[in-house]
């Protein structure tokens, strides 16, 4: 019975991500103060060489960095237990309701660069496929190669500051507002963000999308139906690329859980204060606790995002659903 | 915010002043504020900045970003005017005793903090007791170590009695690492809800997005013309030049000669303004061949100054002697080589005995643009006269670690100045200075000087102290100073009466108006 239990791909899959989790907290604790300098240094920069021995232990005490250091591991993963992911002395709020403000925008960020993806990377997958080493296939690769090799930071700032200075168009000058108080604006301060990171994550969708569905046609039931009569759209549609959903699914997923450890360079571009620039502070302030936790939320987020994925085959494919 | 994108677009720059205040008054209320705050006047204006304070405690903030919001918070003693001289603030003037062994302050009466309660001279002797005090942590103790007692005989006297006179201390009083904190009030209140006697007040913080300050109507100067100040976080500077050019952001100041050039279009203009601030090579004479006076004049004698300052910094920037403050500026060709010399250099290697010198440098990366760039220049000038610079490039935190740790031949720096000279070298270049373990120079002439320096108040007599101290570290090639740089302040055409400050200081915030 327990033998049985232990062996359920579910109990199994928690386990294993369980441990994933802890080893991203030891993995990021320790790495964290590998890192030369701690937030006194941080802080004051060369100006802590001013320090007398007695103020800089004052700052070890207010930093909470004068612990032995297995003692402060234990005491933030005792802490994150009671959902206490800590302090960010910097900015004087409780990590959790900075990783509140930040990881929706995160999201929404990562939804509709996902969306872009797809709306671009999809239909050119398929008109490559349609007639490969044609020009329309060409033109295709060309444009996916595009997405994969231009930087992102170089697309970001070349738009911003095009149509910035040429249209006066810069909605992320302005302050950024969260999309229920004002999905107007919030939507104009997203696009985009969302198309240059959209256009990058087309590539790889494009490429996944054409491999597929070449694959995929070549098998005999696409033969077989375009025999009984489907029309070239139906076909095309529901049974070509229906069957090439799968490879198209874990790339998805796949990017979309890389979005969610937050587009660091796209976020700080375009003044996003998403996760990843929440992140980016931390660092550079050594704010230990405000990455530490920050860390783990994303990682969590993604082992979350592969266990949607492997349930979404199951809701596509019949084939897993059997087995 | 509709309204934000056309300030910027008008044609009354040419207005006078009091003009384009009135008409501001009517002109420029649009409700455009994020925050909520309902103008009444000025305007509402927005500056952008790549980073928001790491702090809001005035007493703990080194960082640029939060010095420049705190210092429109918080009052302080004495402040600085736009040349540097020291002017009333909270104290309306001062005197010192004849032996230099008393300062006596007579502070405003009738000033509130932004709570509303009364500032006395209970709180400026709170405030300059708990700075002084090692459990603070203040990064300002030291520029109080002559203090003996802080005594307060009435409510607006404050009297601070020291151990040796310091004529460097009504300057170092003006920082807002000294502003006048309610005894009311601890660290912990203050971090979130600042509270001082400036001319604005804080409104409120979204973190890592902005900081919005309010004018305080209760100020003791002539109030704000501005109704707000928002500090906009933009953590890329490309991405502040394009909200400038769309009119979101109205101002910002930039370090990078090459960021402020491609800002200055339209209706952006762009005004450098000289720094405190140095370039230096640091040396450290307590290493190795360094110690040998010869070989830190060879490497003196080898390097074109002018040359680092083209090919590093666009020529962006004036050769400089030790001393940056204005009244006591060093003249930069005062010193061996004033041009570069490589015969000399030669012998100066020769009369150490040695052909080849090899030195190991650190270099921070990203800490300010131009570093590496330096450093280069340096190697391949030095190389030519025999020296080998090696260079470690590292990590801003990496360089700061090993900075403080005093762990390097030679460090390629930029070390902020200081209106005061003692302010700027004593904790160097003394012998018991809290930074001469960094500094790597001292000698018991130097000490004395310093001593003489802090003693005398005698402006004639000060100035030609700090010019034989200026004199001997550039003699004794202590560090191979290079040059000054600009800092470049951003503004659309709307933002007038702003004067920028040569330590970067945003303190005429006060005085600025938009135009509509």
């Amino acid at each position: 019975m327990l033998r049985t239990l232990i062996h359920h791909p579910v109990i199994r899959r928690a386990v294993a991500s369980l441990a994933t989790l802890l080893g991203v907290a030891v993995f990021v604790f320790v790495l964290l103060r590998a890192i030369p300098g701690d937030q006194i240094t941080a802080a004051l920069g060369t100006e802590a060489a001013a320090l007398t021995p007695q103020q800089r232990s004052e700052l070890e005490a207010y930093y909470g960095i004068d612990q032995p250091l297995v003692l402060q591991f234990f005491s933030w993963l005792g802490n994150l237990l009671t959902g206490n992911l800590g302090y960010s002395t910097r900015s004087q709020e409780s990590v959790l309701d900075l990783t509140l403000a930040a990881l929706p925008i995160t999201f929404e960020l990562a939804v509709l660069a996902i969306l872009l993806a797809l709306l671009i990377g999809v239909p050119l997958g398929m008109l490559s496929a349609s007639r490969p080493d044609s020009p329309r296939d060409a033109a295709g690769q060309l444009v996916g190669l595009a997405g994969l090799s231009i930087p992102a930071f170089l697309l970001a700032t070349t738009l911003l500051s095009v149509l910035a200075s040429s249209f006066g168009f810069n909605p992320n000058g302005k302050a950024f507002v969260p999309l229920f108080e004002d999905p107007a604006l919030n939507l104009q301060q997203m696009l985009l963000p969302s198309l240059v990171l959209g256009f990058g994550i087309a590539a790889p969708i494009m490429r996944t999308t054409r491999t597929a569905v070449l694959e995929v046609r070549s098998h005999d039931f696409v033969r077989t139906a375009r025999a009984k009569g489907v029309g070239a759209r139906r076909l095309q549609v529901r049974h070509v690329l229906g069957n090439a959903l799968v490879p198209i699914v874990t790339m998805v997923g796949l990017q979309f859980g890389y979005l969610l450890g937050g587009a660091v360079v796209v976020e700080q571009v375009f003044s996003v204060p998403g996760i990843g620039r929440q992140v980016l502070l931390g660092i550079q302030q050594k704010d230990y606790a405000l990455v530490q936790s920050t860390v783990l939320v994303i990682a969590a987020a993604f082992v979350l995002v592969n266990l949607l994925t492997d349930l979404a085959y199951r809701l596509i494919d019949p084939r897993v659903r059997a087995a | 915010m509709s309204h934000r994108k056309r300030i910027g677009r008008g044609t009354l720059a040419t207005l006078s002043g009091a003009t384009a205040l009135s008409l501001v008054l009517v002109g420029c209320s649009d409700s455009g504020s994020s925050d909520g705050a309902a103008p009444t006047g000025g305007g509402d204006l927005v500056i952008g900045v790549t980073s928001d304070p790491d702090t809001l405690f005035p007493w703990k903030a080194t960082q640029f970003q939060a010095v420049n919001v705190l210092q429109n918070i918080y009052g302080t003693l004495t402040e600085l005017d736009s040349d540097m001289s020291v002017v009333p603030g909270l104290a309306e003037e001062w005197e010192t005793s004849e032996d230099g062994l008393s300062l006596t302050f007579h502070l405003r009466s009738g000033v509130t903090f932004q709570d509303g309660s009364a500032m006395d001279s209970e709180d400026v002797v709170f405030s300059l007791e708990s700075i002084m005090a090692e459990e603070t942590a203040a990064v300002a103790a030291a520029s109080l170590a002559a203090v003996e007692s802080v005594e307060a005989p009435d409510e607006t006297t404050v009297v601070l009695e020291l151990a040796s006179p310091d004529a460097s201390l009504p300057a170092n009083l003006a920082s807002v690492n000294m502003a006048i904190l309610s005894s009311d009030d601890t660290e912990e209140e203050l971090n979130s809800q600042p509270n001082g006697t400036g001319p604005f007040t804080f409104d409120n913080r979204v973190s890592s997005q902005s900081v919005t300050l309010v004018r305080n109507e209760e100020f003791w100067g002539y109030p704000a013309a501005l109704a707000s100040v928002e500090f906009r976080v933009i953590p890329d500077e490309s991405a502040i030049v394009s909200a400038l050019q769309s009119g979101n952001v109205q101002m910002s100041v930039f370090d990078d000669p090459l960021v402020a050039q491609t800002a200055e279009t339209g209706e952006v203009t762009v005004e450098a303004t000289a720094q405190l601030s140095y370039h230096a090579l640091m040396l450290n004479a307590s290493r190795g061949d360094l110690a040998d006076r010869n070989v830190r004049l060879a490497i003196q004698c080898a390097i074109d100054r002018q040359e680092v300052l083209d090919t590093a910094a666009l020529g962006e920037g004036e050769v400089t002697g030790p001393i940056t403050s204005p009244a006591y500026r060093s003249d930069p060709q005062a010193r061996p080589c004033p041009e570069r010399d490589l015969g000399q250099a030669e012998q100066y290697l020769a009369d150490a005995g040695l052909s080849e010198v090899t030195i190991n440098a650190i270099v921070s990366q990203g800490e300010y643009a131009t570093s590496v760039n330096e450093a280069q220049n340096l190697q391949a000038q030095l190389a030519e006269a025999g020296i080998t610079l090696e260079l470690e490039v590292l990590e801003s935190g990496a360089y700061v670690d090993r900075w403080v740790a005093g762990d390097f031949d030679a460090a390629v720096a930029l070390n902020g100045g200081n209106p005061d000279p003692h302010g700027m070298y004593g904790r160097y270049f003394t012998s018991d200075g809290n930074l001469n373990p960094v500094a790597g120079y001292s000698s018991p002439e130097l000490d004395d000087l310093f001593a003489r320096g802090r003693a005398v108040e005698d402006p004639d007599e000060r100035r030609e102290i700090y010019r034989q101290i200026s004199e001997h570290l550039e003699e004794n090639a202590a560090w191979i100073w290079l040059f000054t740089s600009y800092s470049y302040t951003a503004t659309t055409s709307s933002v007038q009466g702003f004067t920028p400050m040569p330590n970067g200081s945003l303190r005429f915030l006060r005085t600025t108006a938009l135009t509509s």
